[in-house]
């Protein structure tokens, strides 16, 4: 059980302004959705929240202590991120892929065990890449390979999962399943999950709690009743929507 | 291939390799002189001319080779650039500056192996010191301030060829495509290689994790910087060490890795020490070749290294391309 906060947090790329006082709070349990436009600095926070990016103002802490005093192993074993798409130089398998979602556990001279086999193992189950273990990750589709990614998170096991847009390439029977099975970890595991998404209707389904980004460091947060308005999310997309209900819930459909 | 069978087979190749290293040359040795020694009852002439010529030749080139290709893989994994080598950061230029100087003064030996190394040093630092730059270190900076230095020096061989003397010139060309026929029982190359090779296995999983991307390898704890500014050190040391006791040999340290990767050895825990012992059994090869296929004349290993690794190499690729993934 882990909690992520953001204080006073500032973050620029050149003259673009993300946020200019951001304070977020991320309790156990809570699954946030991240909104904006592209280019709007979507990625860059959730990097700079997972401490791979420095801040220029404020800071990160978890469970209450900055991430600049954790480890980089410290912090791997609490915060899990699957960031957008890359290419691999080299080549790797399927299985040699899942494993080095376990390396925050395993000591410098330490290798892969029989535990470590079996969460991977269990977590290409968890996102039906099971007997894809010897391919080669070049082989594999842009889907695949996304799903891959979301195993390697899963063997990794951390408390808080940052997804960059974790549904890119899938389809919809693996885009339901993927979010379905994180939805399920945050519940009954207490974990938290914060989703970058463009699918507004995706992140409303798995969503409790959003962050809008505005551009201009303008940002507004809040549960999904509170938040996601039809003044609000037209202002945000700069499109005209209209709000239907479905069977699920509401749903969103541009003009 | 299980790590074990791999390393094996690897152990066997070099102990068959350095034994036709040994017996090799223009006085035929026969088993019998090569069991004399391993006894230590061995007197004669043969003993000698293993002893003092031999030995420190076949030893210096297996060194060499290892160097070589650990270093070869570790630039590979920390430029994440299939295509890296040794040299492609201008360290085997600025040791070759200083070489080729010492010869044009008609320096030699340690003299020649002191410039080397300075040389080498000096370039890394140069390299090192200008991809900090203002802005952040990043490895597309290090390739390109690497790949101009790399170019500076080129230049300036080239300029050094040209006001050389006649009779300089053939030593300068053979220190430039490899040279083993002065070298040493190499003793400080065996302690920069088995530091290396200790330092490499122990950073091994996080090598692999890196070869994924470094966002990659630091959202699951590697702490990036300092494992990248480790690497880059030691595999400069390593190369040069290498051109330290042999001149600029090129080509092994960029195939021997790529060698093992399409076999489908991925893990750099494997991957790098078996790099290495691949890589001094195909330098002493080379070298046992050049010295004896045209006897009593000498041909520069560089050549030998090539005609030997080319073929072998495009054989491996052309059987393996399904192993290999899509460029970087």
């Amino acid at each position: 059980m882990s909690r992520l906060e953001a204080e006073h947090l500032g973050i620029r790329i050149g003259k673009i302004e993300i946020c200019s006082h951001l304070d977020l709070c991320i309790n156990a349990g809570e699954n946030w959705g991240i909104l904006g436009r592209n280019g709007v600095g979507k990625t860059t926070l959730l990097h700079t929240l997972a401490g791979l990016r420095r801040p220029d103002r404020g800071c990160i802490k978890l469970d209450g202590t900055p991430l600049t005093s954790l480890s980089r192993r410290g912090i791997a074993r609490d915060i899990g991120v699957l960031l957008q798409d890359h290419h691999d130089a080299f080549p790797a398998s399927v299985m040699e892929t899942v494993l080095i979602g376990r390396h925050p556990y395993l000591g410098p001279l330490q290798w892969e065990g029989a535990a470590d086999y079996a969460a991977a193992t269990g977590a290409l189950r968890a996102v039906e890449l099971e007997g894809m273990e010897t391919r080669s990750v070049s082989t594999l589709s842009g889907g695949e390979r996304r799903r891959l990614g979301i195993a390697t998170l899963l063997s990794q096991d951390p408390h808080i999962f940052l997804l960059d847009e974790p549904t890119n390439h899938m389809d919809l029977h693996h885009q339901i399943l993927i979010l379905d099975l994180l939805k399920q970890r945050t519940r009954t595991e207490a974990k938290s999950m914060l989703l970058v998404l463009h699918e507004l209707n995706l992140a409303l389904r798995y969503c409790d709690h959003f962050l809008l980004l505005y551009g201009a460091g303008e940002t507004l947060q809040g549960t999904a009743e509170a938040v996601l308005t039809q003044t609000n999310l037209e202002r945000l997309y700069g499109h005209s929507l209209q709000a239907l209900q479905g069977p699920c819930g509401t749903i969103w459909l541009p003009c | 291939m299980r790590p074990l069978a791999l390393f094996a087979l690897l152990f066997l190749l070099s102990s068959i390799s350095i034994v036709f290293s040994m017996a090799s040359g223009s006085m035929p040795i026969g088993w019998h002189d090569l069991l004399s020694i391993i006894h230590g009852d061995g007197q004669g002439l043969a003993t000698r001319v293993l002893i003092d010529l031999r030995w420190p030749r076949t030893a210096a080139a297996y060194v060499t080779g290892a160097l070589l290709a650990l270093a070869g893989g570790l630039m590979q994994v920390l430029l994440r650039n299939p295509l890296a080598d040794p040299y492609v950061l201008g360290i085997s230029g600025g040791a070759a500056v200083a070489a080729l100087l010492m010869l044009l003064l008609g320096l030699g030996g340690l003299w020649l192996q002191g410039a080397a190394f300075t040389g080498a040093l000096l370039s890394m630092l140069l390299v090192f010191g200008l991809s900090h730059g203002h802005g952040s270190w990043n490895i597309s900076r290090l390739l390109l301030t690497g790949v101009v230095v790399a170019a500076g020096w080129g230049a300036a061989i080239g300029f050094l060829l040209a006001l050389s003397p006649e009779q300089n010139l053939r030593g300068m060309l053979f220190w430039l495509m490899g040279d083993l026929s002065y070298s040493t029982t190499p003793v400080g190359g065996l302690i920069v290689l088995l530091t290396g090779l200790l330092t490499a296995v122990a950073s091994g999983r996080s090598l692999n994790l890196l070869a994924h991307g470094e966002l990659v390898a630091a959202s699951l704890g590697v702490s990036i910087q300092p494992l990248r500014r480790l690497i880059y050190v030691l595999a400069s040391l390593l190369t040069a060490a290498a051109v330290t006791s042999a001149g600029t040999i090129g080509f092994v340290g960029l195939i021997v890795p790529h060698m093992l990767r399409l076999r489908g050895v991925r893990d750099h825990r494997v991957l790098l020490p078996a790099s290495a012992l691949l890589g001094g059994c195909l330098l002493v090869l080379a070298d046992t070749l050049a010295r004896t296929v045209l006897a009593p004349r000498q041909l520069p290993v560089g050549i030998l290294t090539a005609l030997i690794g080319v073929p072998m190499f495009l054989y491996l690729l052309y059987h393996g391309r399904e192993h290999f993934g899509r460029d970087g």
